[in-house]
C-alpha cells in the first residue's frame, strides 16, 4: 500500500508551547482516516501542518515522494485540498461564486474559465446536491448546507486527495450522517484520499478505515478501529471510562461511556 | 457571457450585467461632470460646455471652464475613484466592511505630514511641497502599523486594532500642532484636514492621473487573488495563494492610491468606506467587476459633493469633506446598525 502523505520526525510549536513531538504518521492511499484525540492534543494542528497551513518547528511532511515544503504552494493545491474549521463567505458571496475559487489553482490570467472548469464545477454541485442553490448567497444557507457548499469547493479543486478539520462540527446528527456519507462516496466512487479530524469517535469507527489516536504530542494508536479502539486505548486518549461494544448494524466498534446518568428497567 | 477560444487555451467570464451597470454608471458621471463645469458663481449653461470642450465655442468661458473648473472636476473624479478602490482592496484584504484608508493609517499619516509642513515649513518651502509631506507621512504611519502588526505574518484582526490604535495617536499629534500653531496656519491646516479641491489645477491632475492610471489596471489584472483572498487565510494557502507577499502587495497599491489622492485632496473623508459597498449592492462580490464600478462611484460621489460644496452656500465656497463627510457619516452609522443586528 502506497502512502501519499507521510510525516517525518515532526515537531510544532505554537509560540512556546510543544503541540506535537518527533512525531510520525502515514497516511494510507484511497482510504478514510480519520484523526481522534482528546481537546487540544493536536489533531488539529497535525492536519493542518499536513496541509502546510502550519510551518513545523522541525520534521518534514512528504506528499508521495516529495518535501512539501520544497512545492510550490500552487502545485500543492493541485494535490491536496484542505477545509479548515468554521469557514467564513464573505457577504453575499453565492454558492457558485464560492465553488468557482476552487478552480483558482487551475488558472491563469489568460484562462479563468475554461471548458474543464465548467465541467468540473458543474460535477462538485452535483455531487453535494447543490445544483439548487447555485445562485443563493452563501451565508443564508443551512448549517448542513453550507457545510455542503464549502465541501463542493474542496471537491472543484479536483485533487486526490482532501483533508478535513472537523466537518460535521456544529451539524445537527442527521446532517452529519449526510456530510459523512457524502465523504463516504467519494471514497469508494472516485478513489479519493480522506484525512479528516472527527470529534465523534462511534462515527469515527463507522467510516474510518484507518484510525489515529493521538495523545501526548505523538500518536498513541493506529490501525483498523476494530483493532485500535479498546476500553484500554479510550481510557487513555480521553481519560474516561467505556464500555465497548459491536454496533449492531454496522458492526463497528461502539463505545458506550461510563459516568451518571438515569438508568431504566432495572 | 463565457468567451473562450477553441483549444480552450484562453477563457474569460464576463457579465453583462456588470457591464450594463457600468455603462450607465459611466453615463451618469459624464453629465455631471458637465454640470460641474456649469455650476459655480456664473452658471454656463451645460450646451455652451459642450460646445466649449469639443472647440466650438466663442473662448468666452476659456478661463473659468478651462482653468478654473476643468481641473477642480478632473481632480474629483480622480480623487473620488483613488479612494474608492483603495478602501475596495482593504475591505477585500483585512475582511472587514468597515475598513477604510483611515485604518491603516493612510489618513491620520497623511494628516500628521501635511500639519507638520503647514506648522513649520509652510513659507520656508513653497506649498507645492504639501502633497509630498503628506505622502511621506501617509507611507510612514501606513509602515509603522505593519511592522507592529508582525508578529510571524501580520493577521488582519491586528492589523485593525494597531491602525486604530495609531491612527488615535496621529490624530493627537494633529490637534496638538493644531494648537501651538499661529491662527494663519490653523486656517489653512483645517481645510486641508477636512478636504478640498480648491484652487485645483492642471498640474496637479497631471501629478496624480499616473497613480490612478497605473495601479486601477493593476489591481484589475490581480482580481482573481483578491477574491481568493476573501475567503479568509486558511482558505487562501489551501488554493495555493501566497498569502502575506500578496496582503503586503495589496496593502501598498492601496496606500499608494490613497495616499497620492489624500495628499493632493486633503481628508476627504468616507468615500474610501462608502463607494465599494454602493458597487456591492449593484454588482455582488466578484472583485474585478467591482473595481471599475467603484472607481466610477467615489468619482461621482465626489464630483457631487464638491458641486454641493460649491453652490450651496454661495458665494462662500465650502471644503468639499463636509459634503462626502455628510453622505458618509450616515452610512457608515446604518453598516455599524445592520452587523450589529446579525
Amino acid at each position: 500500500m502506497k502512502n501519499v502523505l507521510k510525516a517525518h520526525d515532526l515537531s510544532v510549536y505554537y509560540g512556546e508551547n510543544k503541540i506535537l513531538e518527533n512525531l510520525n504518521l502515514q497516511i494510507p492511499e484511497g482510504k478514510i482516516t480519520v484523526l481522534v484525540g482528546a481537546n487540544g492534543c493536536g489533531k488539529s494542528t497535525l492536519l493542518r501542518t499536513f496541509a502546510r497551513l502550519i510551518k513545523p518547528k522541525a520534521g518534514q511532511i512528504f506528499l508521495e515522494d516529495d518535501v512539501i515544503q520544497k512545492i510550490p504552494t500552487k502545485d500543492i493545491a493541485k494535490r491536496l485540498a484542505i477545509l479548515p474549521q468554521g469557514p467564513v463567505a464573505p457577504e453575499g458571496l453565492t454558492v457558485l461564486q464560492l465553488i468557482k475559487q476552487g478552480r483558482y489553482p487551475h488558472q491563469s490570467w489568460l484562462k479563468q474559465w475554461s471548458n474543464e472548469d465548467e465541467k468540473i464545477v458543474n460535477k462538485a454541485l452535483e455531487v453535494t446536491q447543490m445544483t439548487d442553490f447555485v445562485d443563493r448567497s452563501v451565508d443564508a444557507l443551512s448549517g448542513g448546507q453550507r457545510q455542503r457548499a464549502w465541501i463542493a469547493m474542496t471537491l472543484a479543486q479536483k485533487t486526490d486527495l482532501i483533508l478535513l478539520d472537523e466537518p460535521t462540527t456544529y451539524l445537527d446528527m442527521a446532517h452529519q450522517i449526510e456530510i459523512l456519507d457524502l465523504l463516504y462516496d467519494l471514497n469508494v466512487e472516485e478513489n479519493r484520499t480522506v484525512v479528516m479530524v472527527l470529534h465523534d469517535l462511534n462515527l469515527a469507527c463507522r467510516y474510518a478505515h484507518h484510525i489515529v489516536a493521538v495523545r501526548d504530542k505523538q500518536i498513541y494508536a493506529q490501525g483498523k478501529p476494530e483493532e485500535v479502539v479498546t476500553m484500554e486505548m479510550v481510557q487513555n486518549v480521553f481519560r474516561m471510562n467505556c464500555t465497548i461494544i459491536k454496533d449492531p448494524i454496522f458492526g463497528t466498534p461502539l463505545c458506550v461511556p461510563h459516568g451518571k446518568g438515569r438508568k431504566v428497567g432495572r | 457571457m463565457t468567451i473562450r477560444t477553441k483549444s480552450d487555451r484562453i477563457s474569460f467570464q464576463i457579465a453583462l450585467k456588470t457591464c450594463l451597470i457600468t455603462l450607465i454608471l459611466s453615463l451618469l458621471l459624464a453629465l455631471l461632470m458637465i454640470l460641474g463645469l456649469s455650476a459655480g458663481s456664473d452658471f454656463i449653461h451645460p450646451w455652451i460646455v459642450i460646445q466649449e470642450l469639443f472647440g466650438y465655442g466663442s473662448g468666452d468661458y476659456n478661463f473659468v471652464l478651462h482653468t478654473l473648473r476643468l481641473p477642480r472636476v478632473l481632480m474629483a473624479l480622480l480623487v473620488g475613484a483613488a479612494l474608492g478602490v483603495a478602501g475596495l482592496i482593504l475591505q477585500g484584504i483585512i475582511r472587514n466592511p468597515l475598513a477604510a484608508p483611515d485604518i491603516i493609517g493612510v489618513t491620520s499619516g497623511a494628516s500628521v505630514g501635511a500639519i507638520v509642513f503647514i506648522v513649520y515649513f509652510m513659507g520656508a518651502v513653497s506649498i507645492q511641497f504639501l502633497p509630498l509631506a503628506a505622502i511621506i507621512g501617509a507611507t510612514i504611519v501606513s509602515f509603522i502599523i505593519y511592522l507592529l502588526s508582525w508578529k510571524k505574518g501580520v493577521t488582519p484582526i491586528r492589523m485593525v486594532l494597531i491602525g486604530i490604535g495609531i491612527s488615535a495617536l496621529a490624530k493627537a499629534m494633529v490637534t496638538m500642532l493644531l494648537v501651538i500653531s499661529n491662527v494663519a496656519a490653523t486656517t489653512k491646516a483645517y481645510l486641508w484636514l477636512t478636504g478640498s479641491l480648491y484652487g485645483a489645477n492642471m498640474q496637479d491632475v497631471y501629478l496624480l492621473l499616473p497613480w490612478v492610471l497605473v495601479l486601477l489596471p493593476l489591481t484589475f489584472v490581480m482580481a482573481r487573488i483578491v477574491n481568493v483572498k476573501e475567503l479568509g487565510d486558511d482558505i487562501a494557502i489551501g488554493l495555493g495563494v501566497k498569502v502575506q507577499i500578496y496582503r503586503l502587495f495589496f496593502l501598498l497599491i492601496s496606500v499608494m492610491l490613497a495616499g497620492s489622492a489624500v495628499a493632493f485632496a486633503g481628508g476627504i473623508a468616507f468615500v474610501g468606506l462608502v463607494a465599494p459597498h454602493m458597487s456591492r449592492m449593484l454588482v455582488g462580490r466578484s472583485f474585478a467587476a467591482l473595481i471599475p464600478v467603484t472607481a466610477i462611484i467615489g468619482g461621482i460621489i465626489v464630483i457631487a459633493a464638491d458641486i454641493v460644496a460649491r453652490i450651496a452656500f454661495l458665494p462662500k465656497d465650502l471644503p468639499t469633506g463636509v459634503f462626502t463627510a455628510a453622505i458618509g457619516a450616515p452610512f457608515f452609522i446604518y453598516l455599524l446598525f445592520k452587523t450589529r443586528n446579525q
